[in-house]
């Protein structure tokens, strides 16, 4: 059984809602992390990313000067100085299958609607330590791959092209890793 | 604590796409401990979250309150691109923090009115009753929580408002399919 050492990571959460940041702490503190970092808008949360270097990013979607959306694609920049590989949590009051595409489209690792619960966050975060996916890099798209399952048989418009996928197996802790929750 | 270096990082390139994979760096995160192990972290977490809940009634008070005041900015001024982008980021936080809070009913309401707010074709031209009625809910709900029998009714009056909404909604928008589609679709993430 495997449980995350939440001693030993660090957070960076962006939200503009004092109420909502001070819930986001104390959740992570109870699980056990020291070093949570706060920021009140997408540019104070790009600064402390620099400059922090954060293993994991939760940001909420709606936000003053840019938004988490912005953020998550100017942390997504494969030539930046910075880590454009780090997890991104998106944690937010938008639910609709059009939000969760453009969030998923702008590098976004995993997706968590509010209202925020304790079970649900800690599952998203298990998610992207124990089995982070590989990254792709298109033309128009560097992030997370997208797909969440393996299976080759999709053959729509927007599959990849130029022959035969190959998928790099991670390795896959996760199924070990839930058993602990 | 994001201090080793990041592995090899191994690319593989194809016609359209480069596929990239580092070792994991935070598979070090992970711990593996006996079957017996009793550490519950998301119970701790939770029991931490309702050491906080003798504070939600003032926060949602001053989230109330916000919206109202973002409420009386737009009915002083007239609906911009500010006060309505005010009034929505009032009404979508208290959307997204009032379940957290144990006021679902007036997330409810929030919710109802965020739908209102983002595809209304004209905002000036939705009836003024019914944007209010939204904002009085949720001070009713949020005000009245400690009488005993608000929670059924405050669960009915949000369920009335989201009625009413999406009725004028739906008629609003009826020549205009997107959005038509994105208030009749049902959300699809998972809370957990």
């Amino acid at each position: 059984m495997y449980r995350i050492d939440f001693n030993k990571l660090r957070f960076l959460i962006c939200d503009d809602n004092p109420h909502m940041r001070r819930i986001l702490r104390t959740l992570l503190h109870s699980f056990g992390a020291r070093e949570v970092y706060e920021a009140e808008d997408g540019a104070t949360a790009l600064e402390m990313y620099t400059h922090y270097v954060p293993d994991i990013v939760i940001t909420d979607w709606s936000m003053p000067i840019f938004d988490g959306l912005e953020l998550a694609q100017m942390i997504r920049q494969p030539e930046s100085k910075g880590n454009p590989y780090a997890p991104i949590i998106m944690l937010t009051g938008h639910s609709e299958k059009r939000r969760v595409t453009v969030a998923r489209d702008a590098g976004v690792t995993e997706f968590l609607a509010k209202p925020i619960s304790a079970k649900g966050l800690y599952q998203r975060i298990m998610n992207v330590v124990a089995n982070p996916r590989p990254f792709i890099k298109t033309k128009t798209y560097f992030g997370p791959d997208r797909r969440r399952n393996t299976t080759n048989t999709y053959i729509g418009p927007e599959r990849r092209g130029s022959g035969e996928v190959e998928v790099l197996q991670q390795p896959s802790l996760l199924e070990k890793a839930r058993s602990s929750i | 604590m994001a201090k080793d270096k990041p592995g090899t990082i191994e690319v593989k390139s194809f016609g359209t796409h480069h596929v990239i994979t580092q070792p994991n760096p935070l598979r070090k995160m992970l711990l593996r401990v006996p079957e017996s192990d009793l550490d519950d972290p998301v119970g701790r977490a939770e029991k931490a979250l309702a050491g906080l809940s003798s504070e939600f009634k003032e926060w949602m008070t001053i989230e109330a309150d916000r919206l109202s005041a973002a409420h009386a900015t737009a009915l002083r001024e007239g609906f911009n691109d500010k006060t309505r982008e005010e009034l929505f980021r009032a009404a979508h936080d208290i959307k997204g923090d009032a379940a957290t809070f144990g006021y679902p009913s007036a997330a409810a309401a929030a919710e109802s009115l965020c739908r209102i707010i983002e595809h209304a074709p004209d905002l000036a031209a939705v009836p003024a009753q019914l944007i209010a009625h939204h904002i009085n809910a949720v001070q009713a709900i949020v005000r009245n929580r400690t009488k005993l029998d608000t929670a059924v009714v405050a669960g009915v009056l949000s369920k009335q408002l989201r009625g009413i909404a999406d009725e004028f909604l739906t008629h609003a928008n009826r020549d205009r399919p997107e959005h038509l589609e994105a208030i009749l679709a049902p959300s699809i993430v998972p809370g957990e």
